[in-house]
C-alpha cells in the first residue's frame, strides 16, 4: 500500500511538471505566434547601403560566396571605358587579362555598336568580391550591384556576412520580393 | 524685409533642386541603340518557395511520428537506424543543415526580446514540434531525426563509460551554452550555436577549415565518447531533456517485466541506463537529509552570487556585440577615427553617422546585457544548485530503466533484453 502511495506521489509530481512544461512551450509558441509573419524571410543586400568592403566574398559560410554581382542593365551606360571592367591604370581598352579589374575574369565584354559595349557577368566565375561594383559605383552609373543569390544561399538563421557587414546593408526581406535591384533612378529609390 | 532671409531661401531651394536633379541623373545616360539590341534582364533566381518549407515541416512531423512508432511500439533498433539515416540524408545533406531545431531556439529567443523581429511559421514549427513530441514520448528527435545527433550516432565505435562525477560536471556545459546562446541571440549580438555548429560544414561538404576540423574532431572523439556534442554541449538537448524527463510515455528497455539480468546496462553507449536501487541505510538517509537541507538553503545564495558576478562581467560580455565594440574603441581611442586600415571604422566614419548616435545605440545594447547577465547568472546558479541537490535525492527504482532525461531513444538496448514479448502473457497468469 505504501508502495502505491509512493508511486502515486511520483506520478503526481511528474504530471504537474508535464503540464507546467507544456504550458511553457505553449506560452512561448503563443507569444511568438502573436507576431508571427506568414511570409518567410530571406537575406538580401541593400545596394544603396553597400560599401563594397569585400567581406561578402570572405565571410559567407559557403565555400564560394552566395553573393554575386548582378548587372542592373537599366542603369548601364554601356561605356567603352567601363569603371567596373577595367583597372583604373589599364594600358588599353582591350579584353586582355592584365587590364581587367575582376580577379576571376567573370565579366564578359561584348561589342554592341559603336561606341557601346555590353558587360555580362559570368556567374560561375563570380566570387562576390565586389571590386567591379566599387569601380562602377565610383566611376560609372552604379549598374553593377552585389546581391545574395537565392539559388545558392542556404538562408542561415543568421547570415554570417550580415554579422560582419560594416554598413549594415544586409537584412531580412520578405520572400515575395527577394531582390533589391537598382532600377531607373527616376522612379525607384528603395531603401 | 524679405531680402536677406528670402535670398538665402532662394539660393537654398536652387541648390536643393540641383542636388535632387543630380541624384536622378545618371552620369552616363543609357544609349539609344540603332542595331536592335535587346537589353537582357538582371539575373534573379527565385528562392525556395513556401510550399517547399512546408514540406520540411511535414517531413519533420512524419519522421518524428515514425520514430515514436519504431521506438515505443515496434521496438526496432534497425528501423530507428534506417529512419535516422534518412533524416541525416534529408535534413543534413539535402537541406544542408538549415533550418535546424537546435539553431531555431536563437530565432525564438530573438523574437521574444526584439519587437522588430518576427519568426516565420516553419522556424516556429521546427522549434516547437520536437519539444511537444519529447513531452509525450521522450527524446525521439535526438535519436532518429536530428542530423547532428545521427551523424555522431553512426560513428560510435567503442564507447567508454565516463565516471559519474565527470559526466555530471560535463553535463553542466549545455546549460552554459544554452544560457549564453540565448543572451547573445536576445541582444541581437550573435547566433553562436550556428557559428560554432561543428557538423554543418560536413553537411555542406565545404566550410572554413576550422569548422571542418571541429566537426572531424567531434566525430573522432565520438568514436569513444559517444555523442559528445549531444551530451555535453547541445543547448536544445537541455530543453528536450526537461521535456523528456516528465514525458507521458517513454521507450522501455524490456517489453514486459525486467528480470534484472543486467544485460542491457552495458549496451547503452550514452550511460543513460540506471540500475535498480536497493533500500538506503538509515544512516545514509539522515546524511542525505542534512545535505538536502544545506543545499536547499544554498541554492538561492548561489543563484544570487552567480547573477551578481555575471552582472559585474557584463561590460566584457557586451563587447561581443560589434556596435558596442566599435563604440568602445572610438571612445577610448579617439585617434582610431583616422585609422583607414580598420574597415569597420572607416566605413562608420564615411557613413556620416555621428559618434553620439553610435554610443547611444551601444549604451542601449549594454543596458540589455546588464539585465540579461543577471538572468543568465541566476539561471546558471539555479542549474548548479539543483545539480548538487540531485546528487542527494534518492529515487527508488525497480529494474533497469532508461534515464528519461538523458536517453535519446536510439533503441540499442532492445536487442539485449532477453525477455520476450510473449512472456508478458505467461507472467500474468
Amino acid at each position: 500500500m505504501s508502495d502505491n502511495k509512493y508511486i502515486d506521489r511520483r506520478n503526481f509530481i511528474e504530471r504537474s511538471f508535464r503540464i507546467g512544461l507544456g504550458a511553457a512551450v505553449a506560452g512561448t509558441a503563443g507569444y511568438t505566434l502573436l507576431k508571427l509573419t506568414r511570409r518567410s524571410y530571406v537575406w538580401q543586400i541593400d545596394p544603396f547601403k553597400c560599401t563594397q568592403c569585400g567581406r561578402c566574398q570572405t565571410d559567407c559560410v559557403l565555400p564560394v560566396s552566395a553573393v554575386k554581382c548582378v548587372h542592373a542593365y537599366d542603369l548601364c551606360g554601356y561605356c567603352d571605358l567601363c569603371g567596373g571592367y577595367f583597372k583604373p591604370d589599364a594600358n588599353e581598352l582591350s579584353t586582355a587579362a592584365e587590364n581587367q579589374l575582376c580577379p576571376t575574369q567573370a565579366i564578359k565584354r561584348q561589342f554592341v555598336e559603336e561606341p557601346y559595349y555590353e558587360y555580362i557577368i559570368v556567374e560561375e566565375l563570380c566570387i562576390g568580391c565586389g571590386k567591379c561594383v566599387k569601380g562602377c559605383t565610383s566611376f560609372g552609373n552604379g549598374s553593377l550591384i552585389l546581391q545574395i543569390r537565392h539559388d545558392i544561399c542556404v538562408n542561415c538563421n543568421e547570415c554570417a556576412i550580415a554579422r560582419v557587414c560594416p554598413s549594415d546593408a544586409i537584412s531580412r526581406i520578405p520572400v515575395d520580393e527577394p531582390y533589391i535591384i537598382k532600377g531607373d533612378f527616376s522612379f525607384t529609390n528603395k531603401s | 524685409m524679405w531680402t536677406r532671409r528670402g535670398i538665402l531661401f532662394f539660393v537654398f531651394t536652387i541648390v536643393l533642386t540641383l542636388w535632387a536633379y543630380s541624384q536622378h541623373q545618371q552620369r552616363f545616360p543609357r544609349p539609344e541603340f540603332e542595331t536592335g539590341y535587346e537589353q537582357p534582364d538582371a539575373t534573379t533566381p527565385e528562392p525556395r518557395s513556401g510550399a517547399v518549407e512546408l514540406i520540411d515541416v511535414l517531413v519533420l512531423t512524419l519522421a518524428l511520428s515514425g520514430g515514436v512508432w519504431l521506438a515505443l511500439k515496434k521496438r526496432s533498433r534497425k528501423g530507428i537506424l534506417w529512419l535516422s539515416i534518412f533524416s541525416l540524408a534529408y535534413f543534413g545533406f539535402f537541406r544542408e543543415g538549415c533550418i535546424c531545431s537546435v539553431g531555431s531556439l536563437q530565432n525564438i529567443a530573438l523574437s521574444l526580446f526584439d519587437p522588430g523581429y518576427a519568426v516565420s511559421l516553419n522556424v516556429l514549427a521546427f522549434f516547437v514540434i520536437p519539444l511537444v513530441f519529447a513531452l509525450f514520448f521522450g527524446r525521439i528527435f535526438c535519436g532518429s531525426v536530428c542530423p547532428l545527433g545521427v551523424i555522431q550516432d553512426l560513428v560510435v565505435l567503442k564507447p567508454v563509460k565516463l565516471p559519474h562525477g565527470l559526466q555530471t560536471v560535463l553535463g553542466l556545459l549545455p546549460f552554459l551554452y544554452l544560457g549564453f546562446a540565448v543572451l547573445f541571440a536576445a541582444t541581437g549580438t550573435d547566433f553562436i550555436i550556428c557559428r560554432y555548429d561543428p557538423f554543418v560544414g560536413i553537411f555542406r561538404l565545404g566550410a572554413p577549415f576550422h569548422m571542418i576540423m571541429l566537426g572531424v574532431l567531434f566525430l573522432l572523439i565520438g568514436m569513444f565518447v559517444s555523442r559528445p556534442y549531444c551530451r555535453f554541449l547541445c543547448p536544445y538537448g537541455v530543453l528536450l531533456g526537461w521535456m523528456s524527463r516528465f514525458s507521458r510515455r517513454h521507450l522501455t528497455i524490456t517489453p514486459a517485466e525486467c528480470i534484472e539480468c543486467k544485460l542491457c546496462a552495458d549496451s547503452c553507449p550514452f550511460d543513460a541506463i540506471e540500475a535498480p536501487t536497493g533500500d538506503l541505510s538509515a544512516e545514509r538517509t539522515s546524511k542525505n537529509r542534512n545535505r538536502f537541507i544545506v543545499y536547499a538553503i544554498l541554492i538561492p545564495v548561489i543563484a544570487f552570487a552567480a547573477g551578481f558576478l555575471l552582472n559585474r562581467a557584463h561590460p566584457y560580455l557586451a563587447k561581443a556585440n560589434s556596435t558596442v565594440y566599435l563604440a568602445d574603441l572610438l571612445v577610448t581611442q579617439p585617434e582610431m577615427q583616422f585609422n583607414t586600415e580598420n574597415l569597420d571604422i572607416s566605413t562608420f566614419m564615411a557613413s556620416g553617422k555621428s559618434l553620439a548616435t553610435l554610443t547611444e545605440e551601444a549604451d542601449a545594447i549594454r543596458h540589455s546585457f546588464a539585465a540579461g547577465s543577471w538572468y543568465l547568472g541566476i539561471f546558471l546558479g539555479l542549474v548548479f544548485g539543483f545539480t548538487l541537490l540531485n546528487q542527494v535525492i534518492y529515487r527508488r527504482r525497480e529494474g533497469y530503466t532508461p534515464h528519461k532525461g538523458d536517453c535519446v531513444s536510439c533503441g540499442r538496448c532492445f536487442d539485449y533484453c532477453p525477455v520476450q514479448k510473449h512472456a508478458e502473457n505467461t507472467n500474468h497468469e
